[in-house]
């Protein structure tokens, strides 16, 4: 595509507004309850490989809020998760507090810069994003004497990856489920 | 005064949040691993998500009831078989019975003093795995079991052919296992071939055992049992633990390298079993009597 072209589709005022970049307003309740929801996912108790393929959902879902609606989010909701995250996984405590805390770090700052992206195009700079979280994880648990984690370890990033998009998707579609204006 | 509309307040910066949570996290994190002041926090926690540890169990329950009424087709087929397998247990228990009496007889013969408590001093209560933590760093399991089901620290988990692990943390309604592969968990064992004993510790990895500091001569073969010693209180005598998976026998080092994997599924269970050693007060009313005679 020419930069022409790019820039013609951009002032299309029409199309700009197709294109959907407007967000439906998100509900405290509905942020909350998407948290809990994820949490409950995470300690889904699960076995074998499966267990080694689960995404961090409740990782995902601070990120896609902190993305999307910075101000519903911030990092005191991320570090209370992450300690019911810690309790629940019998690890350190702290350990998944300062993950999330990380994630949403990263988000703040890129989240400009992701928000002009459509989720597909977003997939990739969240495997980053992800990538930092686990490392932190890692080396949390290595200076509290844990040994290496093996390839294994970052399958979640994968599944992460495929995940959002669709992710996204859900609950764009979700949030726009208003009440017909013309239903009285 | 300064005077800042609503909208433009922000506070703080996201580096400047991010430093005090940093700060707030290796705080915890070092009182969590180091110090351990706080027990409490780590329960309070514990009580806030055990709903929703429950509520994620849920589907697993589903899915073992729909399991059960499958297999309730065929129950005729398992209870023939069951049974079976009874009359061949029953059998076998006669013998150890009989064996059992003529083992007492022969040890009053000998005047040896008696083996810490039998194994049938102990009581079994099921428990289900609520959560397997994914990360590799924690090898510790959820049980839905705690403290109001009269479970205590320190009490050995067991499953249809091993020893999976220890009671480490007690919440009300759940309590934690640490595994026999934790870094930190060690089993004092027996090998059953020629009753040689020595510590089993955990290697921080699935499936790897390690029996340390064995001499490079140590008569130790590949697929010899282990099973606890009963040496410590802890675990019962006699439940394997692990067989011995390979040997390194290094002339240059002190001790063999010696690798075994446990019995139990430590990984892979539903359903797994408490015991709790019940205390044997014969042994405490006798040690009374003999203090008492002793003042007399």
């Amino acid at each position: 595509m020419n930069p022409e072209k790019i820039k013609n589709e951009q002032l299309n005022k029409e199309h700009y507004i197709a294109q959907e970049d407007v967000h439906a307003p998100a509900s405290n309740w509905f942020v909350a309850a998407s948290l809990i929801v994820t949490l409950i996912l995470n300690f889904l108790p699960l076995q074998g490989d499966i267990l080694v393929l689960r995404p961090d959902f409740l990782a995902l879902a601070l990120a896609y809020w902190n993305i999307n609606y910075p101000y519903k989010m911030g990092m005191s909701i991320a570090f209370g998760m992450g300690l019911l995250m810690d309790a629940g996984n019998a690890g350190v405590l702290g350990q998944h507090a300062l993950a999330y805390c990380v994630v949403i770090y990263l988000t703040q700052i890129f989240g400009r810069r992701l928000r002009l992206f459509n989720p597909l195009r977003q997939a990739p700079q969240i495997a980053l994003i992800l990538l930092m979280m686990q490392w932190v994880i890692v080396l949390v648990a290595v200076l509290s004497d844990a040994l290496l984690p093996d390839w294994h370890y970052y399958l979640p990033i994968v599944t992460g990856v495929l995940l959002w998009a669709p992710a996204s998707y859900l609950l764009k579609w979700l949030l726009k489920q208003k009440p017909d204006p013309d239903a009285l | 005064m300064e005077t800042v509309p609503r909208f433009f307040r922000h506070g703080p910066g996201p580096l400047t949040r991010l430093f005090v949570f940093t700060l707030l996290s290796c705080l915890l994190i070092a009182e969590d691993t180091r110090f351990k002041y706080f027990p409490q926090l780590r329960q309070a926690i514990g009580v806030i998500i055990f709903p929703l540890q429950k509520i994620a169990y849920i589907p697993a329950n589903i899915y073992d009831q729909t399991g059960d009424f499958i297999a309730s087709f065929n129950l005729l087929e398992e209870n023939e078989k069951l049974r079976q397998i009874y009359l061949d247990n029953r059998e076998q228990l006669l013998k150890l019975q009989a064996l059992e009496a003529e083992n007492a007889q022969l040890r009053k013969l000998l005047g040896a003093v008696q083996q810490i408590e039998p194994a049938s001093k102990t009581k079994a209560v099921l428990a289900e795995i609520l959560f397997t933590p994914r990360d590799p760093f924690s090898h510790k399991i959820t049980l839905n079991k705690g403290s109001q089901h009269h479970i205590q620290l320190g009490q050995a988990v067991i499953d249809e052919k091993g020893i999976v692990g220890q009671i480490t943390q007690l919440y009300p309604w759940s309590s934690e296992v640490t595994l026999l592969t934790d870094k930190d968990h060690s089993v004092p064992v027996q090998v059953v071939r020629n009753s040689l004993r020595s510590v089993v510790s955990g290697t921080g990895k699935n499936d790897e055992l390690e029996l340390r500091y064995l001499s490079v001569n140590t008569d130790i073969q590949q697929g010899d049992l282990l099973v606890t010693s009963g040496i410590g209180g802890v675990y019962p005598p006699g439940i394997p633990v692990a067989t011995v998976l390979r040997i390194e026998r290094d002339p240059t080092g002190d001790f063999a390298q010696i690798i075994s994997t446990p019995i139990a599924g430590v990984d892979r269970n539903r359903q797994v079993l408490i015991l709790a050693l019940v205390q044997p007060e014969s042994h405490d009313t006798q040690e009374k009597s003999v203090i008492e005679s002793g003042k007399n």
